[in-house]
């Protein structure tokens, strides 16, 4: 056994000898949220928002929508610790401009509110357009300039108010988050049950403004934005000189209406944009037995990846950060489980993980680091996990809650989207990537296969 | 870029520590050699396990008509082959036999090393083509009775035996009926993931379609497509209503 500990030596040695010679090594990325895991509630930014002023009576009713709205957002953020306003001063001393704040500063950061920092504003209603002045201020600093000094115009609706409050928000975690965006004015497409077909529809990230986009008649299914939020391809069965199949569909959010994409012999189905937006990977049979194939987005020169007769192929994704690799689904080695590839099928490889089969769904996070996942567990519910690419560390998000699949990253990389039955029913549901934060989009019928835009 | 640059040079410097290591380790090994010691005499090998295949040719035949059943086998010092035939010659050979039905021959292999199967289906299709039971029955009403979809177990794709009868019937009728296109549509149960299961049952149609190229229809008469677990014909939670769902349906083209 001795040449064992010889080599376990020799390895700590070389280790020793790396981090002696190894530059500092940079530190993680600000939205790498699995290594900063549970941890990040302990450096959340505990912010005061008090109710923000409206200066004439038009803008009273818009107030109480945009202050929801506003604290929703930040609160659902997972950078923010919000300070509840009970902990706050008297509100007749609520400022709603900075220069208010002079001398009151340890009303609020003194215990019980213990606030770092403050967004604060106020509104007012001109003729038809909705006028906010917001801040956010350092509280262990008034005397700086106010970090952000923003006036954010719209609409005088209720739909206006919403979207001022998602803008200002996206400001505000932004500024908190190291630069990386807010996801406020992201949106949700998924399918929907009608009669015994599905249509798309679309929702904002927090469930509000449901639409529907498609009316085929059909089944439209697997939707998925384009990264530039201009499109969604998706699967759907539109009959064509009386054969139905799976193809893949083209929707345009411009023009409002299915697009003509060419049809492939064969189920088409699962696509997935390149993080570029110039073409779609997906599963064809066309020649055969479901393989990985990837066509331009204009649906010309599809070219075949995968080459496994007697196995379905199927559930490809891009590494959005590089676009040069492909994970996706097989069952080549029996249940379906998580292979990776390069954008030309070339270094094949399993992503072995001991002790778990039927692996499905999987979704790769904005950094280009984590896999998230659905695992069918031998009883037959269906959990999501993360995992982490280099390392194969796992984190499971869902436990003892029905069926959770198809999850979806956020742009920001800190928040899932995915389909769960717990209720009894089909639903959306949005959580943080650590599992917490559950929140429940759609509450009627059938809705499942669920897609966050990329912006 | 630049971190790229830098963590690629730090792996390179990792690799030659690594190869370093590589080589003090080799070296350790090879001191070690002189010290083991001689490996023990393998133990006695057991008796060779018997091997055996069966063939039909042709493996399908009319009725009335013969096939001829192959076998060879390996370390077998009995061959029984069932039914009708009985005990045959190891290690190898050939006999006819005339089914009046389609009939599944099995070989059983037995020796020293334990036993071996293999089995081979011969279909015979009836003399006269299937006729119509009457004279005002229309070609939906035929179809409908005498072609039957062929089912699969949970997560597979492969032809089961009775899938086998059920297709060896879809067979006669599409050769009975040689204007008659039909589509395959592979369904599958609601227990596997969406993406999934629309590839799983487009592999189920293609099972089926291969299987009746394999009896001689022609490709070009059957198309194929996937609902997946889309439109099932059972909407219950249990496995009759699960099995239900998992098949290759076939519905005549017109």
């Amino acid at each position: 056994m001795k040449p064992i500990r010889w080599i376990g030596w020799t390895v700590m040695v070389a280790l020793a000898g790396l981090a002696l010679w190894a530059r500092p090594a940079p530190s993680p990325a600000p939205q790498d949220w699995f290594r900063t895991g549970t941890g990040l509630g302990v450096s959340k930014v505990r912010l005061a928002v008090p109710n923000f002023g409206a200066t004439n009576a038009a803008a009273q009713p818009l107030e109480k929508v945009f202050d929801k709205v506003l604290w929703d957002d930040l609160a659902y953020s997972g950078v923010i610790q919000m300070v509840s306003k009970s902990f706050y001063p008297l509100p007749s001393t609520w400022p709603t401009q900075p220069s208010q704040l002079q001398g009151q500063e340890k009303q609020w950061t003194q215990t019980p509110a213990n606030a770092a920092m403050m967004a604060l504003g106020n509104m007012a209603v001109s003729g038809s357009s909705l006028s906010v002045s917001g801040w956010l201020v350092d509280l262990t600093n008034t005397s700086a300039p106010p970090m952000l000094s923003k006036v954010y115009t719209g609409d005088a609706t209720a739909e206006g108010a919403r979207l001022l409050a998602h803008e200002m928000s996206n400001d505000i975690v932004s500024l908190l988050s190291g630069g990386v965006p807010g996801i406020a004015l992201t949106h949700i497409v998924y399918s929907h049950q009608v009669g015994k077909n599905a249509e798309l529809s679309v929702m904002d990230y927090d469930g509000a403004n449901k639409h529907q986009i498609t009316d085929l008649h059909t089944e439209s299914i697997m939707a998925r934005w384009s990264p530039d939020a201009g499109e969604i391809a998706f699967t759907c069965f539109v009959p064509y000189r009386g054969v139905v199949s799976a193809q893949l569909c083209l929707y345009s959010m411009a023009a409002k209406r299915v697009m003509y994409f060419p049809r492939f012999p064969g189920t088409n189905s699962a696509p997935a944009w390149s993080p570029s937006g110039r073409e779609l990977a997906f599963s064809s049979s066309m020649r055969g037995d479901p393989e990985i194939w990837k066509v331009n987005s204009d649906g010309t020169h599809p070219v075949q990846l995968t080459f496994a007769p007697h196995s379905d192929n199927t559930s490809p994704v891009w590494n959005p950060k590089t676009g040069k690799q492909i994970v996706f689904v097989s069952d080549r080695g029996g249940l379906p489980g998580l292979y990776m590839m390069g954008e030309d099928g070339a270094d094949l490889v399993k992503i072995d993980l001991p002790g778990m089969g039927y692996i499905v769904d999987p979704a790769w996070s904005p950094n280009g680091q984590l896999l998230a996942f659905s695992w069918r567990r031998p009883n037959g519910n269906y959990d999501l996990y993360i995992m982490d690419i280099a390392t194969h560390q796992l984190l499971q998000l869902t436990r003892d809650a029905g069926r959770n699949e198809r999850p979806w990253w956020a742009p920001d990389g800190r928040h899932l989207v995915f389909q769960s039955d717990r209720t009894g029913t089909w639903q959306i549901w949005t959580m943080m990537a650590d599992g917490t934060g559950l929140r429940q989009l759609t509450h009627t019928g059938k809705n499942f296969s669920p897609n966050w835009s990329w912006k | 870029m630049e971190s790229s640059t830098e963590s690629s040079s730090l792996r390179k410097f990792a690799l030659i520590l690594t190869v370093a290591a590589l080589t003090v380790v080799i070296g350790a090994c090879q001191k070690k050699v002189a010290a083991v010691p001689p490996k023990p005499a393998p133990p006695p090998a057991a008796p060779a396990a018997p091997t055996v295949t069966l063939t039909a040719s042709p493996d399908f035949i009319t009725q009335g008509q013969q096939s001829t059943l192959h076998w060879t086998s390996q370390n077998a010092t009995t061959l029984d082959l069932e039914p009708t035939v009985g005990s045959v010659q190891p290690p190898s050979g050939s006999t006819s036999v005339t089914p009046s039905e389609s009939t599944t021959y099995t070989i059983t292999a037995t020796g020293p090393g334990g036993n071996a199967v293999d089995t081979v289906r011969v279909t015979v299709s009836p003399k006269s083509a299937p006729q119509p039971s009457a004279p005002s029955a229309t070609l939906e009403e035929l179809f409908a009775q005498n072609v039957k979809d062929a089912f699969f177990n949970f997560n597979m794709a492969n032809i089961r035996p009775d899938a086998r009868v059920a297709l060896t019937q879809d067979a006669a009728f599409l050769r009975a009926h040689p204007n008659v296109d039909v589509t395959i549509e592979g369904h599958c149960d609601e227990r596997g993931s969406l993406e999934y299961n629309l590839a799983l049952g487009q592999r189920r149609a293609n099972a089926a379609k291969n299987f009746l190229i394999s009896l001689g229809i022609n490709p070009d008469r059957m198309r194929t497509m996937s609902w997946g677990k889309e439109h099932p014909f059972c909407t219950e939670h249990n496995e009759t209503c699960w099995q239900e769902n998992r098949r290759a349906h076939f519905v005549l083209a017109h």
